[in-house]
């Protein structure tokens, strides 16, 4: 390290009065912001999600007896897949104007500022998606008694699936098209979530209790939040490095 | 240990020293599959497989394939690990070479699964435990040769697919774990392929002889290939052609 | 030995189609395997030897870099 740099890096490592917290606030400000801007790619999720809902009562049968049985799991491979396609504009836009290289560069660490970057994307797509589900619950005949959990499963499982799915996003961030293939490397990657969450449901609807559901799936974010971080911080790093 | 670890890491000498071990591990899988085989094929006793009739000696491809399947995803994050932290290429070549296997050992794993169920259930696919997360590590395995040739720089696939080993080798005990419990909730099957309570000595002994045999292919098979992987890379080193020079 | 006769041995008690074909599918693709290792492997030696033998004129740029292991 030569004089130079020493003195850059005391410089940066003087601490800033709540530097860690106030750089994770305003990361996560302006990707709100940065979302807002672009309010009709915020819905998207939304209606991709009550489309390929629409699209079950049509290609199997519209029997409330038959949606019923199946709508818990319906919901949340829709869901999940509504999540899966938001992933890719993720890190996309930050990547294409530069952004992202000086998120690199910041004296914070990486992991922080890119968990405030998926907390961003869990906000607006993640959160609004679980409320959305019991609304189109309602149509698929989702027995009562079960809308409650439903949300909150999707609440806690989407949180997972943006965490690992941002690990897929920052790998795939530099290559064009990487879309299909992002699908492939995070979909195995989201099977337990759908196990768990699709579980509490149904356990929900015959009546049997749901906290051993529900807490499999806050283990799992759990585990996600405290190991995601790294991994998204060394994909991104891949990503614009090589 | 650091030693240990750069010696290893020296493409040069994991060339020579590969060599020699190569052989050995060739000769030694080639006589455990060879005495499993006919052990397992025409010795095990029909009476051993509680009423399957001979179906059962599918289990001495079925299991070693399963088996080694997932030991190839963790040796490969292994090779990952040991890459990303020394930054050990041979590591990374041996990773680059492992996947397909891998793949094709999932493959195997599946399909004679699959056949296995005709006699056993009656149908060529059941979502049974075991080959649902089998199927699962197929697609964990053409993910990561997916990434990896996704990048038109090797140095970002590795390193990207090396990450997704990674991540993936944490996922595969919680989707095994989880596919296990979800088989339970759902279970129509009275009972899955492999899972029976004792296996007489008869059965496992040749089966153990299989396990070791696909074990020591898998070796032997690495080595060849990472052999192989070396030259790719170092093509231009000064080394490789000296070797050359040396066998000319 | 389980089987009296290879005529018996093939059949398998009625199931030699399932055995022979899980049996057949696992033994042809580690041949494979092996028969793409090995062809990979004849296939850079060539490409070594030839980049060797052009290389003596052209010495390539990678050589300057001191062994990046």
């Amino acid at each position: 390290m030569t004089q130079g740099q020493k003195a850059t890096s005391t410089i940066l490592e003087t601490p800033v009065p709540g530097g860690l917290w106030v750089a994770f606030t305003a990361t996560l400000k302006r990707d709100v912001t940065l979302m807002f801007r672009r309010r009709g790619e915020l819905l998207n999720p939304l209606v991709f999600f009550a489309l390929v809902i629409t699209l079950f009562p049509i290609g199997i049968s519209p029997d409330r007896a038959v949606l019923a049985l199946i709508a818990p799991g319906l919901l949340w491979v829709a869901a999940l897949l509504a999540a899966l396609l938001s992933l890719d504009s993720l890190f996309r836009t930050d990547y294409d104007d530069g952004s992202l290289e000086q998120m690199l560069l910041a004296p914070q660490p990486l992991a922080a500022l890119s968990l405030a970057k998926v907390l961003a994307h869990w906000l607006l797509t993640g959160l609004p998606l679980a409320l959305v589900a019991p609304l189109l619950g309602v149509t698929l005949a989702l027995p009562l008694g079960s809308y409650a959990v439903l949300a909150l499963s999707l609440l806690l499982g989407s949180a997972s699936l943006s965490l690992i799915g941002a690990i897929g996003a920052a790998l795939t961030v530099g290559i064009a098209r990487g879309g299909v293939l992002l699908s492939l490397i995070i979909l195995p990657l989201y099977i337990p979530v759908l196990i768990f969450g699709v579980g509490a449901v149904q356990a929900a609807v015959i009546g049997e209790g749901v906290a051993a559901h529900l807490a499999m799936l806050g283990a799992l974010l759990a585990a996600s939040l405290l190991l995601a971080p790294w991994a998204i911080a060394a994909s991104l790093r891949i990503s614009i490095n090589g | 240990m650091w030693t240990f670890i750069h010696k290893w890491g020296s493409p040069k000498w994991f060339y020579a020293i590969s060599a020699k071990v190569q052989p050995w591990c060739w000769a030694v899988s080639l006589i455990l599959i060879a005495t499993g085989t006919v052990w397992g094929l025409a010795f095990t006793p029909t009476e051993v497989n509680q009423g399957q009739g001979d179906s059962f000696r599918i289990i001495y491809v079925h299991v070693p394939a399963a088996f080694l399947a997932q030991s190839v995803f963790v040796s490969m994050a292994a090779a990952s690990l040991v890459f990303m932290v020394w930054k050990v290429k041979v590591a990374d070549m041996a990773a680059t070479v492992m996947a397909p296997f891998g793949a094709v050992m999932t493959f195997v794993a599946l399909f004679s699964g699959a056949v296995w169920g005709v006699p056993t259930w009656g149908t060529w696919w059941m979502w049974d435990a075991r080959l649902t997360s089998m199927l699962i590590l197929l697609f964990l395995f053409l993910g990561v040769i997916a990434l990896r040739s996704a990048f038109t720089r090797r140095e970002g696939g590795s390193k990207a697919a090396s990450v997704l080993a990674m991540v993936g080798v944490i996922n595969i005990p919680i989707i095994k774990y989880s596919v296990d419990w979800w088989f339970t909730l759902h279970q129509s099957a009275t009972f899955t392929l492999t899972s029976r309570p004792l296996m007489p000595m008869e059965m496992w002994l040749p089966l153990l002889i299989m396990v070791l045999g696909f074990y020591c292919f898998f070796i032997a098979l690495t080595l060849m290939r990472t052999r192989s992987e070396i030259l790719r890379r170092e093509i231009d080193k000064r080394w490789v052609r000296d070797l050359i020079k040396e066998a000319q | 030995m389980a089987f009296t006769s290879f005529g018996a041995f093939l059949a398998m008690g009625g199931h030699g189609p399932y055995v022979w074909a899980a049996w057949g599918v696992t033994a042809l693709l580690m041949v494979a395997c092996i028969v793409h290792a090995r062809f990979e492997r004849r296939q850079l030696a060539s490409a070594v030897k030839r980049r060797a033998r052009r290389g003596d004129r052209h010495p390539p740029h990678q050589a300057r870099h001191a062994d990046d292991t």
